[in-house]
């Protein structure tokens, strides 16, 4: 059945640039790598990083200067791109994570800042004009990517590459020590886990991939600026995750579609937007943590107990259980 | 460099540092009571700091009520707003992770400045400077701006209330109590729900204080409140949580080290605050004057 919808999926991808405009799907494509990543460390670890646009905006400009400036190949300036972030993360994720909850999310937020006025002020950047005509230029040195279909394709294995490397970290023994520091960090430490270590690997990861996510979309738009890095887009991509689901793989696809979606749509309002997504953060908080992915998951996990009630519940947590279990976790913090 | 500079010069970046600080010092108290008290990060404090500011504008502008009435009035109106917050929004929260309360905050936040933006635009709203606090007081070595020095005044004064009324009076200890076991002080009698509400309400109060303090000064416009609240977040970290008078002093003290920072490398000044915020995490994590590790 779940490999019935994959190849579904798949097929839909695949064809999907014929119906759809390229560019719109390419965006959502960037911004779900962007929400996978942050739904790594929040969903996953139960690290709120609200500093994440840091990542995805350094990277976009570091992937936009290779390009642009020291005429690297696609897949090179991506990969500059996505290390330059690395290594941001690591410096932040160094100072942040060995502060608790609260206080780490300030860190993160602070230090998001700073990011920004570099990049305010730094001759490379352009400052308030941003990086302009980064040629997309020729994917192993003779794929053009200016044709719009093609580049679909090439952002398409990306999110792929991503996606899978989410997955294999997910469903690993890593990814369980990182569910069980969401779950219970005092226990994980008191099991001999070098939990900051593991934290600072999640952040890391994290911080990659959403500088993957930035500097592809810097070559999908040609286009690197200040709003990339600015505290809106953290708070945009936390929206997205919260709205897909945290916690689930496919939730952070949905969030960003949907996302994206509304905001093309709603783009004749303009001044709006904002006030939009500040009340779907306050819905989405108050009412739909679990998100819709989150909420279609505890549907059918309702539905299977309530044919099998037999069955007994796996120690090994399935992504029904831990969506549930993450928004009823506050009880156990 | 500094044969350049004057006595005057010196002293009077120092001063405009001492303002800024007041301010530090009145927003990051607000968060801090509140934190102490909710277990929440008010992202919202700053938008409310904005609020405060714009309802002093508009009470001026279309109720041609005076400044003092506005230091009073403003407050009030924007204390009532944070109860509106805090029973129909924010209680929804305390049952599950506190982490929420964050990302709450920050959706009202973002309502409420696209809201104002929508309106205002993004330029500043011109406040009068009110007639009695107009000139300078001659020093002898320079003139200081009586506005400044009564915002300072004024600031360091309520600062040192608010930190009287905590440390030193009956419902201080009731509001410290319910903070370190609220569960407990319930069973005595203490309306702990009524309390949380109220230091909410007095901490946004003290937000929208500041808001109307800074109105003549930085001019009223809808970005104020986000262009302050990562400093008055980076304050609260290097200050740490559970101390009131650190607090204050690390509000003042930031302040103070951005004006130094301006004279001598004023692209830094901006950056300074977080530099000592990388700084104080890596030495004494908890914050210079933290108490509780939550």
């Amino acid at each position: 059945m779940k490999y019935l919808l994959c190849a579904l999926l798949a097929v839909a991808a695949v064809l999907a640039p014929l119906y759809y405009y390229p560019t719109f799907l390419m965006t959502i494509l960037c911004f779900a790598i962007y929400a996978g990543a942050f739904n790594l460390l929040f969903g996953y670890t139960g690290l709120l990083s609200f500093g994440h646009a840091a990542y995805f905006g350094f990277a976009a400009y570091i992937c936009g200067y290779a390009a642009k400036s020291l005429g690297l190949t696609p897949e090179l300036a991506i990969l500059a791109g996505g290390l330059s972030s690395a290594l941001l993360g690591l410096i932040v994720g160094y100072l942040a994570v060995r502060q608790q909850g609260i206080i780490f999310a300030m860190v993160t937020f602070a230090l998001a800042e700073v990011v920004y006025f570099i990049c305010l002020r730094a001759p490379f950047t352009g400052g308030e004009d941003g990086m302009q005509s980064i040629p997309r230029g020729h994917l192993f040195g003779f794929i053009d990517l200016s044709n719009s279909m093609t580049m679909y394709y090439f952002v398409l294995a990306i999110f792929l590459l991503c996606f899978w490397m989410l997955y294999r970290i997910v469903h690993s023994p890593f990814g369980q020590v990182l569910r069980a520091i969401r779950e219970n960090e005092t226990r994980a430490i008191s099991m001999g886990y070098r939990t900051d270590q593991y934290k600072l690997a999640a952040f890391v990861l994290s911080a990659t991939l959403a500088g993957i996510a930035g500097s592809t979309k810097t070559l999908v738009f040609q286009l690197a600026t200040l709003t990339d890095v600015h505290w809106h887009k953290s708070g945009e991509v936390i929206l997205m995750t919260l709205l897909g689901g945290l916690g689930t793989l496919a939730g952070p696809v949905v969030g960003s579609g949907l996302v994206v979606s509304l905001s093309e749509g709603l783009a004749e309002l303009g001044e709006w937007v904002p006030f939009i997504l500040g009340v779907s953060f306050v819905v989405c908080v108050l009412a739909f943590r679990r998100g819709i992915v989150g909420e279609l998951l505890a549907y059918l996990e309702r539905r299977r107990q309530s044919t099998v009630p037999a069955e007994t519940a796996h120690s090994d947590s399935t992504p029904a259980q831990s969506a549930s279990e993450l928004a009823t976790a506050g009880e156990k913090r | 460099m500094l044969d350049g500079l004057s006595l005057q010069m010196l002293v009077g970046q120092l001063m405009v540092g001492l303002v800024n600080g007041s301010f530090y010092a009145l927003l990051s108290l607000g968060l801090g009571v509140i934190f102490g008290m909710l277990n929440v990060i008010n992202f919202v404090h700053g938008a409310l700091y904005m609020t405060g500011a714009f309802a002093s504008y508009l009470l001026l502008q279309y109720a041609g009520v005076p400044y003092a009435v506005s230091l009073l009035l403003s407050p009030l109106i924007v204390a009532c707003l944070g109860v509106f917050i805090e029973r129909v929004l924010l209680s929804r929260i305390y049952k599950i992770d506190h982490i929420y309360g964050w990302l709450l905050t920050f959706g009202i936040a973002l309502m409420l400045e696209s809201v104002f933006r929508k309106f205002y635009g993004v330029s500043g709203k011109p406040y009068p400077t009110p007639d009695w606090l107009t000139g300078a007081i001659d020093m002898g070595f320079m003139m200081l701006p009586t506005y400044r020095a009564w915002v300072i005044g004024v600031s360091l004064l309520v600062c040192f209330g608010t930190w009287y009324a905590i440390e030193r009076t009956r419902l201080g200890s009731y509001l410290r109590a319910a903070t370190e076991n609220p569960v407990i002080v319930r069973s005595f009698g203490i309306n702990v729900t009524l309390l949380i509400t109220l230091t909410y309400a007095f901490g946004v109060g003290l937000a929208a204080f500041a808001g109307v303090l800074a109105a003549p000064i930085y001019q009223v416009n809808p970005l104020m409140g986000s262009n302050i609240i990562v400093v008055i977040f980076a304050v609260v970290v290097i200050g740490g949580l559970g101390s009131i008078l650190g607090t204050i002093v690390t509000g003042l003290g930031i302040g103070l080290i951005e004006g130094i920072t301006k004279i001598f490398y004023p692209e830094a000044a901006h950056v300074v605050v977080f530099v000592i915020m990388a700084i104080v995490l890596l030495t004494k994590p908890t914050g210079l004057f933290g108490r509780r590790v939550r």
